[in-house]
């Protein structure tokens, strides 16, 4: 049967959710079997106990496979050029070796997804993000002389994230001291190469590894290994989530719809709607969007914001509903967890203007406990982002934190 | 014995006010002129153990609304959601269908990796246009030319509901209500074969190609319905079609209602301009006080209504009312299931639906053979093995095929069809399936033949067509199916129309029967306790 699924590429079905290149080292490790859909992959959720999983993201060092991350590759000659038109940043600018968070809208400003933008080499940049947009891709390369493939399956990525993740990498073998947050260095690796990127999702100091599948597992061992002092240890989403929320970052269809999937047309959104407002860049010439962003900053038109709560009280808020003055509706709250690392009851949430101004808010929740609802409307404040910054993500050099 | 309502004719829509107004307190009587029910929603036994579901094959269109107001499960029904479904290509590859996303992706990537990536996109403007019709299939259309409250207060709302689109919306909406399938499918898909599958929603019943402009918005009608709230989703009743026909009797039955099935009726008795009752083939007279007829437009006023009694100009409308027939059926009885050479063993996709054209280009050619008045030589056909998941329907092992085709046109080169002619349609399909599983024609036990002839003998369908009536952009809502009677009423008092001729049009739905027991309990003035309010489409 293996065979068959193997050689006989009708038999995808058998096996709707694929396997990452890590899979033989991930489920070894998956105590509880605890696997959830990715993009069309199985992930692990946890692997035995989230707590501990997101101390070792806060405390350690934490391993996270990123393979579901959709990726494509853009090269040629106007790759530039048309990474300027396609995105909101400035890719054109963005050096050879580096990374950069961008995004991109349709022609009506609202946003298709977010993603990191890596530039590979002068003509050579790698787009990796949620959601699948080949047709889009293409349809915007028109015009332009490039070339994009969609190389998902052809990139074998962990995150490498936690206090001590410079010093695990140090112990590996890969001098990245003066690798400074959003750049990124190629090592040759087991035969191969191995390209270590300062990025992740933790908003701690933290490491993303990049090679091809046929490394993978000797990838995974020789980080484990190196590791070990440090009490290295395999994530599940939940935990990473944890981090992520208190890190501030959003995720597509999580904290927004993309516009290419929202079939209600009002829940689009636009930049300034998600608090993504800081990297449009303006000046750099047209690109797609740039019009109704330009009419939108303009008339001040957005209906939305996207910001951080603060909440009374230690009872998590994910999926409640925001008052203003206890009364009226204002918005969803979108993520949302009590940090441990922040030692703050934290949220995400979409508030619609001109409410995320005026203070007076409220979260309604439904605290289930034993079966009984406690019924409580906590008193919210608006708040700066990352909820928990610690100075160590930007050190260069790092320390043995 | 007179009854406050004499309905004509026992297909699913005659059930369904018959149900209604019977729950409304109101005496009921259906007549039928065939000796079963069910009208194109109807399973025989015509070959020994073999339960045939013999017009319609899937759900998807029945109100959910009506099923529980009606307590249909209670009666029996059930309906199955069905996975799978498959192209088969001329290269001896297929496509296949997937419910699950990811697999879905991954099997459009084998055929292009831009349309598998572009699946996204193309569902949500489905959808989209399917959150905009959903809240009027359970509503009167308002007339326009009428100033009552009722009317003005409807085209507001329907006036909000275009209103609430934003420009680039409102824009894509009338496009879409116009164009033809084909020139929407080139807006988000590449490959012939996956524009082909998706394209077989807007050909059904209709007697248009993929390339007639108004095809696109046929599309919709088969995309709108649901299984258990999963849009766009088709399921099988158990049992057959003819479960939901035979629940709706039972259910009729236990509120008191009367079905009378073996005799047709020859003429509608109308008495001082109103309908009073019906004269039956066999000489018998059934009286009403109201008579509300479940057949097409055509057959209720053309055929059995005296043209003196009418309006002329009514009857020139109705007599323009677009009605060709474009389809024909096959019902198979199998010994054993087919072996499809493109599919690997144990494939899920002979649980879905079944397609033979893969590509626009062959589906436009089938549709030029019917323009010339011919059925079409390579045909499409819709064709499924609900016993892949239905174990009710036949002996364990044994399989019932249903075989929907496209094109066969009302009459043959301006002829009657022939018994010769039935024969060649067949022939033509049974052909195209042995060559994608050799041997499948030595597995045949029986084969039901219909064409538009046995489609109009038996059930009734003016012409043959399916739906009882195009549904095309200038045969909806207000203008369905003639402007100024689209309310289920007509120019003779007391005489009403509830079947698929009149909004929101044909399927397998209910929804023109409830509207039209809504209709006639409002101008009772009854009260409406067991008609609940359309779901919200929030
Ligand atoms: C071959 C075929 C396949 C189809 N496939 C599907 C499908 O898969 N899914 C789907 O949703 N829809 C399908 N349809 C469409 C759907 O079945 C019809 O639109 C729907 O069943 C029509 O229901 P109705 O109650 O409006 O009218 P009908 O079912 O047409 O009922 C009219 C009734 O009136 C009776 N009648 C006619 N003349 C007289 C008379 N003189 N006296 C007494 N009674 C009379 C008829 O016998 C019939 O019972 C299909 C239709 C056909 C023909």
């Amino acid at each position: 049967m293996n065979v068959m699924r193997n050689s006989d590429p009708r038999l995808h079905y058998l096996t709707p959710l694929k396997q990452t290149p890590f899979h033989p080292r991930t489920a070894a490790e998956n105590r509880l079997n605890d696997w959830g859909p990715w993009a069309g992959y199985t992930t692990a959720l946890s692997f035995g106990d989230t707590a501990m999983e997101h101390s070792a993201i806060r405390n350690g060092a934490s391993v996270y496979d990123l393979c579901p991350m959709v990726k494509y590759r853009v090269t040629g000659r106007d790759a530039a050029a048309y990474l300027d038109r396609l995105t909101v940043r400035n890719a054109s600018k963005l050096s050879v070796g580096g990374v950069h968070y961008t995004i991109w809208c349709d022609d009506a400003g609202k946003v298709i997804d977010d993603g990191t933008l890596f530039r590979l080499g002068q003509t050579d940049y790698r787009i990796c993000c949620q959601e699948r947009h080949l047709p889009w891709l293409l349809d915007s390369a028109i015009g332009f002389e490039v070339y994009i493939r969609e190389e998902t399956e052809d990139v074998a990525a962990l995150s490498l994230q936690g206090p001590c993740a410079w010093s695990v990498l140090n112990a590996a073998g890969f001098d990245v001291a003066d690798l400074k947050p959003f750049r990124m260095r190629s090592f040759p690796f087991d035969g191969g190469e191995l390209m270590i990127s300062r990025t992740g999702f933790t908003g701690d100091l933290g490491y993303e590894l990049w090679t091809t599948p046929a490394h993978a597992i000797a990838l995974w061992d020789h980080l484990f290994a190196a590791g070990a002092p440090w009490g290295i240890r395999p994530i599940g989403t939940h935990a990473l989530d944890i981090a992520r929320i208190e890190a501030g970052f959003i995720i597509t269809n999580m904290d927004f719809i993309p516009v290419d999937q929202a079939v209600r047309e009002d829940r689009a959104r636009s930049p300034f709607e998600l608090g993504l407002e800081w990297m449009v860049d303006f000046d750099k010439g047209h690109f797609t969007g740039r019009r109704a962003l330009l009419k939108e900053k303009v008339n001040k038109s957005s209906k939305w914001a996207l910001v951080g709560l603060d909440i009374d009280g230690n009872v998590s808020v994910e999926g409640s509903i925001i008052y203003h003055n206890g009364k009226t509706e204002v918005g969803t709250v979108t993520a949302a967890c009590w940090s441990p690392s922040a030692k703050r009851n934290v949220a995400l949430a979409q508030i619609r203007r001109p409410y995320h101004e005026t203070g007076n808010l409220f979260v309604e929740v439904y605290a289930l406990r034993e079966l009984q609802y406690a019924k409580l409307m906590l008193p919210a404040r608006m708040c700066e982002r990352p909820f928990f910054a610690p100075p160590r993500r930007r050190a260069t050099p790092p320390g043995p934190f | 014995m007179n009854y406050d309502a004499v309905i004509v004719g026992a297909g699913h829509n005659g059930l369904v006010a018959a149900c209604y107004l019977a729950r409304a307190g109101q005496k009921v009587c259906v007549v039928e002129k065939n000796d079963w029910i069910g009208g194109a929603a109807v399973s025989r036994e015509l070959y020994p153990g073999f339960t045939y579901s013999n017009c319609s094959y899937v759900a998807s269109l029945f109100r959910p609304e009506i099923m529980r107001d009606l307590e249909l499960p209670k009666f029996g029904l059930q309906i199955l959601p069905y996975e799978g479904g498959a192209v088969f290509m001329e290269n001896g590859d297929y496509l296949g269908m997937h419910r699950d996303h990811d697999a879905n992706r991954r099997e459009f990537a084998r055929h292009s990796k831009r349309d598998a990536e572009a699946y996204d996109r193309y569902s949500r403007d489905v959808l989209r246009h399917c959150r905009f019709i959903r809240p009027m299939l359970l509503r009167t259309a308002p007339d326009p030319s009428s100033f009552r409250p009722r009317d003005l207060s409807e085209l507001a709302w329907l006036g909000k509901q275009m209103f609430g689109l934003s420009e680039a919306a409102m824009y894509d909406m009338i496009r879409f209500w116009t164009m033809s399938i084909s020139d929407f499918l080139d807006e988000y898909f590449e490959h012939p074969t996956v524009k082909a599958y998706q394209a077989v929603a807007s050909i059904i019943g209709t007697a248009l190609g993929p390339m007639s402009p108004g095809t696109a918005y046929v599309l919709l009608h088969h995309a709108m319905g649901d299984v258990d709230g999963n849009v766009g989703a088709w399921g099988f009743a158990r049992g057959g079609m003819g479960s939901i026909t035979k629940a709706l009797k039972a259910s009729l039955e236990a509120a008191g209602g009367e079905v009378r099935a073996g005799n047709g009726i020859e003429k509608i008795l109308i008495k001082n301009g109103r309908a009073i009752g019906v004269a039956m083939e066999n000489g018998d007279e059934v009286h009403g006080k109201r008579v509300v007829s479940n057949m097409d437009v055509k057959r209720t006023f053309l055929k059995h209504v005296d043209e003196g009694e009418l309006p002329g100009d009514f009857v020139k409308r109705v007599k323009a009312f677009k009605i060709r027939g474009s389809s024909g059926k096959l019902n198979i009885a199998l010994d054993k299931a087919p072996v499809f050479t493109a599919l690997p063993p144990n494939s899920p996709h002979m649980k879905g639906d079944m397609h033979f054209t893969d590509s626009i280009e062959k589906m436009e050619r089938a549709y030029d053979d019917w323009k010339a008045g011919h059925y079409s030589a390579d045909p499409f056909q819709d064709m499924m093995i609900p016993t892949m998941i239905d174990p009710t329907m036949t002996p364990p092992g044994k399989h019932f095929m249903s075989c929907f085709v496209q094109y066969a046109p009302p009459k043959v080169e301006g002829q009657d069809w022939t018994d010769a002619d039935r024969d060649g349609f067949a022939k033509a399909c049974l052909d195209q399936i042995e060559k994608y599983a050799p041997g499948f024609k030595n597995s045949i036990l029986h084969v039901e033949v219909r064409t538009p002839r046995e489609l109009e003998k038996e059930v009734g369908l003016t012409e043959g067509n399916i739906f009882q009536g195009e549904l095309t952009f200038d045969q909806l809502l207000f203008n369905r199916p003639v402007p100024g009677c689209a309310q289920y009423r007509s120019p003779i008092k007391d005489l009403w129309i509830c079947g698929s001729s009149t909004h929101p049009g044909g399927g397998v739905m209910g929804a023109p029967g409830r509207n039209a027991a809504s209709e006639i309990l409002r101008d009772l003035r009854a009260p409406t306790k067991d008609m609940s309010e359309a779901y919200a489409v929030l």
